[in-house]
């Protein structure tokens, strides 16, 4: 059962770009932004889960938790010096400041502590089980647990708490938001600090079923997971989550097929027919800007 | 007793001056209407009430306090709730939703409980259509749905930016009914309204904007007998 097998890994992968994903499309719904530092926060984020564990010998929840708490507080830094200073600059403005930012966190964690990758230690048991003839291991079953219980936390956040209907009332109409007495900065601060943490939980994961992290390891799942979120559908929160999955199983399948060298064409290959053929995304409405 | 006070405000976008010294008051209880035409700069008054334009000169008070230049969000809280031009319904959230976050400062549970109640008393048509999607509402049920957010908030005063534009006659006499309705259960109104018959026969006071000043004032009867006013405004003969 190779492709029951190959259909797990994929959307192993897939959840994790689905995670990031998440992160992009919410800030983009809320201000605009495709926020290009986001795939260093989950770098960082995976940084952090690894101190966590090598240096404070934390298990993996605890640090999965400290990777998401502190991610989520250095998104709303990142929002508060770098863009909110631009919500009214031109949008390019904005986008050249993210990859400002992205190439500042990189090089920044260089700094600190050099660009030799890292090995993360291995937490869990290499045992797996035999399932319709596909070996799965106990790992990837847990990772996709965590991965769907904060999908499911995050769509309690947006659709049943007050902060999650602030969120969309200020992603639809910032000015009638305010008139509800909606703080739109602190809205904003909270959409960042969600999507941020959501990438610091991508990055745990990400470490311990990769094994192999370094400085510069968000940029490919960074635009891969941009690619998953114009492929749902920019702005549209169920669509990365789709849009993750099925570009992780699109690769996975890719390689399984023979041609592992031509996965990562593969996902922006997608990204391009995407452009040409529904700009909007798989979960997009094709509505024309209004004048 | 004077609730809303604006004394001689200037407000600009960018170097373009939209109103010029402009004065009016409001007192509490009443319904006060604003018409003029378009461009006069009624929807800016309105929109420097509720915080959403600074002024750039003069006074505002609302009950005996500056609110000149403060957030929208504090002035929400101190009790006006504005209820913009085009309905600026959230389209994106259920009518219920929306009906919620009109509350979105107030903690009394049970007080929002019954006030959304009491919203869907007064327009039954959300009531049918709660778990809808507003943007899927028709323009009258949208402008139902953005008054009772308004409502709501609870406020002492309401600011209606143009409530009938673009309603069935019918719909415009209920939302009128409405207006009527909410201000003899104790909300005062401030009324912006290019149907200036339709205004001046539920206000009790109006003033006339031309070009960002205030031209004409006085007590609605007066108003809808003057011969300026009905030339200019009532498509009088």
């Amino acid at each position: 059962m190779e492709w029951l097998q190959q259909l797990i890994n994929g959307i192993s992968l897939g959840s994790i770009y689905a995670l990031i994903a998440l992160g992009y499309t919410m800030v983009y719904g809320i201000i605009k932004l495709i926020n290009f530092a986001h795939g260093d926060v989950f770098m960082v984020g995976s940084f952090i889960g690894f101190y966590s564990i090598t240096v404070f010998g934390l298990g993996f929840f605890p640090a999965l938790i400290l990777s998401m708490a502190s991610c989520a507080l250095f998104g709303v830094i990142i929002e508060r010096i770098a863009y909110k200073r631009l919500r009214n600059a031109t949008r390019i403005a904005a986008l050249i400041t993210a990859i400002g930012v992205s190439l500042l966190i990189e090089y920044g964690v260089i700094y600190i502590r050099g660009a030799q990758p890292e090995a993360y230690p291995n937490i869990f048991s290499n045992k797996s089980f035999e399932f319709l003839g596909a070996q799965i291991s106990i790992q990837s079953v847990l990772i996709l647990s965590v991965s769907v219980v904060l999908m499911i936390l995050l769509q309690f956040i947006v659709h049943k708490t007050k902060t999650g209907k602030a969120m969309r009332a200020v992603s639809h109409d910032v000015e009638a938001a305010k008139l509800m007495g909606i703080n739109v900065d602190n809205t904003i601060s909270a959409t960042f600090a969600i999507g941020s943490a959501l990438a610091g939980a991508a990055g745990v994961i990400f470490g311990v079923y990769y094994t192999k992290i370094d400085p510069l390891m968000g940029v490919i799942p960074g635009l891969k997971a941009f690619v998953a979120a114009v492929l749902g559908g920019i702005g549209i929160i169920p669509g990365a989550m789709v849009g993750g999955l099925v570009l992780g199983v699109v690769e996975t399948i890719v390689s399984a097929l023979g041609f592992s060298l031509w996965r990562d064409a593969a996902a922006f290959i997608i990204l391009i027919l995407i452009l040409i053929f529904r700009p909007s995304g798989i979960f997009g409405k094709n509505t024309r800007e209004k004048v | 007793m004077s609730m809303l006070k604006v004394e001689n405000i200037d407000v600009f976008y960018g170097n373009i001056q939209a109103l010029k010294g402009v004065s009016i008051n409001v007192n509490e209880g009443e319904i006060v209407t604003l018409i003029g035409a378009n461009g006069a700069g009624k929807s800016t008054l309105l929109k420097t009430l509720s915080g959403l334009l600074k002024p750039k000169n003069g006074k505002i008070e609302f009950l005996q306090k500056s609110i000149a230049g403060k957030q929208a969000q504090s002035i929400v809280k101190s009790g006006i709730s504005h209820v913009p031009e085009g309905r600026r319904v959230f389209a994106n959230l259920t009518v219920e939703e929306n009906l919620e976050l009109g509350a979105f400062l107030r903690k009394d549970k049970a007080g929002i409980h019954s006030d959304m109640q009491k919203v869907y008393e007064i327009f039954p048509r959300l009531l049918e259509r709660k778990k809808q999607h507003s943007g899927t509402l028709s323009g009258g049920e949208q402008q139902m749905l953005a008054m009772g957010r308004a409502i709501m908030a609870k406020p002492k005063l309401v600011l209606l930016d143009e409530p009938s534009m673009g309603l069935a006659p019918l719909m415009v006499k209920t939302i009128f009914q409405v207006i009527e309705d909410i201000n003899r259960d104790g909300t005062t109104v401030l009324l912006v309204e290019q149907n200036a018959n339709m205004a001046l026969s539920v206000a009790s006071r109006g003033y006339v904007i031309e070009t960002g000043k205030v031209v004409l004032s006085g007590p609605a009867k007066d108003l809808q007998a003057s011969e300026e006013v009905r030339q200019a405004y009532l498509g009088g003969h």
